[in-house]
């Protein structure tokens, strides 16, 4: 019905919070003047990281908001969801959103977390392993 | 149905970002998350639906069915136009800015 809403509102929150961490990020490779290429290998950022939770929610929202068309739970009209109607849709619209979409958001959120866990466990052995020269 | 269509694209795009685009060229790992973002989604759907209508929701009718698969390959082609306007805007081989400007010389 309008489970899609929750994981939606994540994905406006993470976007926000993916270029404040960007424009940080930059202000202080800036700041440390430490901008040009060394060679070595480096950490990945982490607004990358979270671009890639953002790239989740987005995509996962808009191909859910396509089926929510297809099976006509979302239409072109005000209020736009057909469950937002009527008192009784709308109730069973809200249980929906605070189970699934909830859900949906954990779940996408969970799988993030763990990709940025492997990563982050990849990038500290792959930079142990670097020849000491190279880390200077 | 949905679910698997999705879940195969999801796996077949992952294997082919391993393969091929190490250096983001053609920004498959966005349609990766993309595709994994929407299957994650329909996983969580398809678990309450499954808990809602216990044995019935494994066997759906022959329409139903036929629907879902309309739908999933619909949903699929869907992504992969989302993947084409990301590549297209982003341009990262700069294919898009060298057609739009060619030089003179």
């Amino acid at each position: 019905m309008a489970c899609i809403l929750v994981p939606m509102t994540e994905a406006i929150i993470t976007t926000i919070t993916a270029k404040v961490v960007e424009s940080k990020e930059e202000k202080t490779i800036q700041d440390l003047n430490c901008a040009e290429d060394t060679g070595s290998m480096e950490k990945m950022p982490f607004s990358r990281k979270l671009k890639w939770l953002n790239n989740m929610l987005w995509g996962g929202s808009g191909l859910l908001v396509f089926e929510h068309i297809w099976h006509g739970e979302i239409v072109p009209w005000f209020p736009f969801l057909t469950a937002a109607s009527n008192a009784a849709d709308t109730s069973a619209m809200l249980n929906e959103m605070a189970t699934v979409g909830v859900g949906m958001s954990i779940i996408v959120t969970a799988v993030w977390l763990a990709m940025v866990g492997i990563t982050s466990a990849m990038e500290k052995k792959a930079l142990k392993e670097q020849p000491p020269e190279e880390t200077a | 149905m949905t679910l698997l269509i999705t879940v195969f694209a999801a796996a077949i795009c992952t294997a082919v970002w391993y393969k091929t685009d190490s250096r983001e060229e053609m920004k498959l790992g966005t349609l990766c998350l993309i595709y994994w973002g929407a299957s994650l989604m329909w996983l969580v759907d398809a678990v309450y639906g499954s808990l809602e209508l216990k044995a019935e929701y494994f066997t759906p009718s022959p329409a139903d069915m036929l629907n879902d698969t309309f739908l999933g390959l619909s949903a699929a082609a869907l992504g992969l136009v989302i993947w084409l306007a990301v590549l297209l805007i982003k341009d990262p081989k700069n294919v898009v800015k060298n057609a739009l400007f060619k030089r003179k010389n």
